[in-house]
């Protein structure tokens, strides 16, 4: 589903490059976690995978497609295939939670009665059936981030890229959003997550991936935050 | 929903901005004012044109009893001088030109000086003797005086010769130099309005910046993130361009119409008609200035 090879990004001329000869593989369906500390190449690898950045050498794989080559037109309908949800929530705050979920099909043109009866099973799915009409400055933080996720996750990609969709919650919420995004990942949805949790990572035993300084230093399957543990 | 999605978001916009949205209407409507009345004089220059330069003639003034001119040395005009005049004019090259010849006497210029200027009392001074008698010739071409000018002036007893077009081209040159400033301030004032539509997409797009990230990020094609930004401009415009329009023609009705017309009638003017001719000019003016101004602005700040 997500292929890197021997990927290099360097941002600004002769400065340490963000990320150095990655070479990494993800299959269809698979639960990932990127793990490192800031600063470690993780965002880098999210931004390459959505193509807000191109490799500086070698190839990335997305969905099939080398980015490389990809034409800029086709870039959002690369896009429509994967969702991306952040620390921050990014929603719009003048909209309410069935507006912010509907937006990210109303922009890519889906007809009214599909988005009718899309979104209100998107948000029953993600728990916040009932809450649709609420804006999100009335929400706690956890559910603000569950809209976030049924908007990243409402036209079904085949990819989710989480940045650090914990990082701004308590654990037991953490521990919510944890759920939700394991029963996406069994929908058959490959779920890349970048993360400082070591709790959440050390709990869910799934397939860890360290970067330290843009280098790839692990890559375990149901491992855990830290390798010295 | 498409539409309905993209007419709100327009709506939006519009409202956020309406500051800018306004100076960019009223920015455009001056502008376009201007380049309305620069078209507007070209055409006044033209009907003028259609309706005198079918009225004038060429005069070939005969030399009265006495007069300083060295081709009237011999004193009033002759019936062979005469003659020889309108052989000239019926040889076969100039014929062609010549669309009407007809002569008319000194008592005739008298009695149409006296209807003129009978009631001033510096005219009762006039005698029919100091009229020049005339050959008037109409052209079928006015615009080939020279030629028959050249063929009559200097023989003998012609006095002058005079072209009346010559009257009227002074005035086209006023107007002329007048059509000429007007265009100048309309150009600057188009420069102004680029800058100022320029700007009022930059700042609307700055102001959305969080909804057309998400957009992206959803994967919104391009032209979906950046039509709503366009047609605001174009919006805008139009509506700037048809205040011109609006404005023109209540110019034309009230200023030239009704007062220069109730004034000097004699003119042609311009009516509301063609206001509404530079119409459609004005309102694709202003389209294309705000799609300039998108083309510009929008690839830098919604890039993809």
């Amino acid at each position: 589903m997500i292929k890197f090879e021997n990927v290099t990004k360097v941002y600004a001329r002769g400065a340490r490059p963000a990320l150095d000869r990655i070479t990494l593989e993800i299959e269809r369906g698979e639960f990932v976690f990127l793990v490192g500390a800031s600063g470690s190449g993780k965002s880098t690898f999210l931004r390459l995978v959505l193509r807000e950045e191109r490799a500086s050498a070698g190839k990335v794989f997305v969905a099939g497609k080398e980015l490389g080559s990809l034409s800029s037109w086709k870039v959002p309908h690369l896009r429509r295939q994967i969702g991306a949800v952040f620390q921050d929530f990014r929603l719009l705050p003048n909209k309410t939670v069935f507006e912010n979920v509907a937006f990210a099909l109303q922009v890519i043109g889906k007809p009214r009665h599909q988005i009718l009866t899309t979104v209100p099973d998107v948000l029953e799915m993600v728990g916040l059936a009932g809450k649709e009409k609420r804006r999100p400055h009335e929400l706690s933080g956890g559910e603000q981030q569950r809209v976030a996720i049924a908007r990243a996750f409402v036209n079904r990609p085949q990819i989710l890229l989480c940045d650090e969709p914990t990082g701004n919650l308590d654990p037991t919420t953490s521990l919510g959003i944890m759920r939700l995004l394991d029963r996406i990942n069994r929908t058959g949805t490959t779920v890349v997550m970048a993360t400082h949790d070591d709790e959440i990572v050390d709990q869910m035993r799934k397939r860890v991936v360290e970067l330290a300084t843009g280098e790839l230093v692990r890559d375990q399957s149901r491992g855990v935050y830290g390798s010295d543990r | 929903m498409r539409l309905r999605f993209i007419l709100s978001e327009i709506g939006i916009g519009l409202r956020r901005n309406l500051s800018m949205t306004i100076s960019v209407v009223l920015v455009t409507f001056v502008s376009l004012t201007f380049v309305g009345s620069a078209a507007l004089l070209q055409l006044q220059i033209g009907k003028m044109k259609d309706d005198w330069y079918d009225k004038v003639e060429v005069s070939v003034f005969l030399c009265p009893a006495t007069s300083p001119e060295p081709t009237c040395a011999a004193g009033e005009v002759t019936d062979e001088q005469k003659a020889a005049i309108t052989a000239a004019l019926e040889e076969p090259e100039i014929a062609p030109l010549v669309q009407e010849i007809y002569f008319e006497t000194k008592e005739q210029a008298f009695d149409s000086f006296k209807k003129q200027f009978g009631d001033q009392s510096w005219a009762a001074v006039a005698t029919v003797d100091d009229m020049n008698s005339s050959f008037r010739i109409k052209l079928t071409d006015p615009s080939q005086y020279e030629v028959v000018a050249d063929v009559v002036s200097g023989k003998q007893g012609v006095e002058s010769v005079q072209d009346q077009r010559r009257l009227f081209d002074r005035l086209f040159l006023v107007i002329d130099r007048a059509t000429l400033l007007t265009g100048g301030l309309a150009a600057v004032m188009l420069v102004a309005a680029v800058l100022l539509i320029t700007t009022t997409i930059r700042l609307s797009a700055l102001s959305r910046r969080r909804e057309t990230g998400i957009m992206r990020l959803v994967g919104a094609s391009t032209w979906f993130i950046q039509l709503p930004f366009m047609l605001e401009g174009a919006i805008a415009a139009t509506v700037g361009s048809l205040l011109a329009v609006g404005g023109l023609w209540l110019g034309v009705e009230y200023l030239v119409t009704d007062w220069l017309g109730g004034t000097v009638s004699w003119i042609p003017y311009v009516t509301t008609a063609d206001v509404l001719t530079v119409a459609p000019l004005l309102v694709a003016a202003g389209i294309l200035l705000a799609a300039i101004s998108s083309l510009v602005t929008l690839s830098r700040y919604t890039k993809v």
